[in-house]
């Protein structure tokens, strides 16, 4: 377990996949990567595919491929551990909600609020996603290598999301923590309300929110950025150095600091 | 919540009738209130499609001379048609309450509108050469077997699959609505205009009825009120974004047209999907993959996105 430096007490963790400390969730199941199985979604509802999925995942099985899911709604929901989860079509909506640990790649696109919630692990869209992709996201890796829809990374927490090509309006609103990059445009409003986080824009932005203020890029940033894109074969077309970086431009006096009360019992 | 749904072939005809009862069934879980079709078969020269009601479907169930009125309201609309010079070509019952009619008829179409709906109970879902609206109570199965719609044949069509939040639970409240008094205009949303009251008072200032407390019935007025002025279609609906407040998605469909709006939050959902040779648009993907099961590519408009597509071209 590492952690990033941050002041206050939101230091962010981040999951690694070898720590066991990790798995010990109720619900959270020991699969074994080796252990492989193909789940055909075609004549199943949402309801039999998730089950499908805990049954297969308690019987050990850790790589799994859904075939067939024809963009149903609230696949893939709640899955609490390490697993290889490969998508071969499209999601409908809150696909993947409430996820901690999985590695998912879907072959097709996603609808609203994939990822909601999303605690740890990755997940990477081949294509497009609709609005609120990664609402209210907590941590690890969510990509999109197409174009999203509104409201991205509403209320977001941790994590990161990456999108290769261009996003819709209000991305980032209320965003209090993470990283955002996106390698085309931008909608208006990037940003509304941001308390806190980064966003990274690799193309035209067609209007900042209230609170969010261009920062200045550092060398930190760009390393982190050559990294993380490299890490999902996508590169900034003009260069991570001429990504325009966005932060919370708001001065908020308490939101890192302690109240007298809860020094105490963290101390 | 509400679900909508379009489709259109651009080269072509096709059943649209059971292409939009599936993808409106998909929908069911978005609005089990009430179904409705906007259908655009192929246009019969100067012939004119009515399709009018003498009474709502729970009418039906109380009163108990509810049938004799029913009778009586339809040989005076029958009356009228003709007194105003139309003629009548053929008569379809769809059922006891809805009727389809072929006529005649090269008058004003907003005095004839107004005459007919003078008529206790009367209310007019649709007059054109190719469009056919069809609304009634229940989920998209129901609806499309009690007007036996599949089999029917046309270029496009949109449809509406309703959950009533702000008014009754009633056929007069159930989309699409017709863009009174134009012919084969007709109009879908999904949403909640904030604005309705005062945009309805502007309207009727201006010459305008509305039939039911609905807000998506705006949408169609106001289209209609726009294109009067001359405006072309896409135009009218670039200056609806503005004009109509609140979250919203609508489709809108014209006798070769399909055009889709969303409003500048994007706070309704549609899917995308666009081919040479057919649209579909929905509130969920599931509604498309349940015309096209196999791999496709689908986007989500963006806000304050216009679009518009023709079935000639």
């Amino acid at each position: 377990m590492h952690t990033e430096q941050l002041a206050g007490r939101t230091q962010q963790r981040f999951f690694s996949p070898e720590e066991e400390e990790n798995f010990l969730s109720p619900g959270a199941f020991d699969v074994d990567y080796n252990k492989r199985t193909e789940l055909d979604c075609a004549k199943l509802s949402v309801q039999a595919i998730n089950l499908k999925l805990r049954d297969l995942m308690a019987k050990g099985y850790g790589t799994i491929v859904l075939k067939n899911p024809g963009a149903k709604h609230g696949i893939a929901v709640g899955i609490l551990n390490r697993l290889q989860l490969y998508i071969e079509g499209s999601l409908g909506y809150f696909g993947c909600g409430l996820i901690d640990g999985p590695n998912i790649r879907i072959k097709g696109r996603v609808g609203w609020s994939c990822a909601e919630n999303m605690m740890s692990g990755t997940l990477v869209v081949a294509k497009n996603a609709g609005s609120t992709f990664g609402a209210a996201l907590r941590g690890g890796d969510l990509v999109c290598m197409g174009d999203v829809g509104a409201r991205m990374g509403i209320d977001m927490k941790g994590g990161t999301i990456i999108v290769g090509g261009r996003c819709g309006a209000f991305c980032g609103f209320m965003m209090q923590r993470g990283r955002m990059v996106i390698l085309g445009d931008a909608g208006k409003n990037l940003g509304d309300s941001m308390y806190d986080g980064t966003i990274y824009v690799g193309g035209k932005i067609a209007g900042l929110g209230v609170d969010a203020v261009p920062g200045e890029m550092t060398d930190l940033d760009a390393q982190w950025l050559e990294r993380k894109l490299k890490m999902y074969g996508l590169a900034a077309p003009k260069g991570v150095k001429n990504l325009t970086k966005i932060v919370a431009g708001k001065q908020l006096w308490n939101y890192d600091n302690l109240e007298p009360a809860e020094k105490k019992i963290v101390l | 919540m509400c679900g909508i749904a379009g489709l259109i072939h651009r080269k072509g005809t096709g059943d649209i009738g059971r292409e939009m009862t599936a993808m409106l069934q998909s929908l069911k879980h978005r609005g089990p209130d009430s179904t409705g079709y906007a259908l655009y078969g192929e246009p019969k020269g100067e012939e004119l499609v009515l399709r009018f009601k003498v009474a709502e479907q729970e009418d039906m169930a109380k009163g108990f001379d509810i049938h004799r009125q029913v009778t009586e309201r339809k040989q005076k609309v029958d009356g009228r048609i003709v007194e105003l010079g139309g003629k009548i070509l053929e008569e379809d019952l769809a059922t006891e309450y809805a009727y389809r009619y072929r006529i005649a008829f090269s008058g004003d179409l907003r005095k004839l509108a107004n005459y007919i709906e003078d008529v206790e109970g009367a209310e007019i879902l649709s007059i054109g050469h190719g469009l056919e609206l069809i609304k009634d109570l229940g989920d998209a199965k129901r609806v499309s077997e009690q007007y036996a719609l599949p089999g029917f044949n046309g270029t496009h069509a949109i449809g509406h699959t309703r959950m009533a939040t702000e008014s009754d639970v009633d056929i007069r409240s159930a989309h699409p609505y017709w863009a009174y008094p134009f012919a084969d205009v007709s109009v879908v949303h999904n949403g909640q205009l904030t604005n309705y009251w005062k945009g309805r008072r502007e309207m009727e200032r201006r010459g305008h009825r509305f039939m039911s407390n609905c807000d998506s019935e705006l949408i169609a007025v106001y289209l209609a009120d726009r294109m009067q002025q001359g405006a072309a279609l896409e135009d009218a609906m670039k200056d609806s974004i503005d004009r109509l407040d609140g979250v919203f998605t609508y489709l809108v469909a014209t006798a070769d047209k399909l055009g889709m709006a969303k409003d500048v939050m994007a706070a309704k959902p549609m899917v995308l999907y666009e081919s040479d040779k057919f649209i579909a648009l929905a509130s969920e993907e599931v509604a498309i993959r349940s015309i096209f099961p196999h791999e496709i590519d689908t986007v989500d408009p963006y806000e304050g996105e216009v679009r518009v597509w023709s079935s000639n071209a």
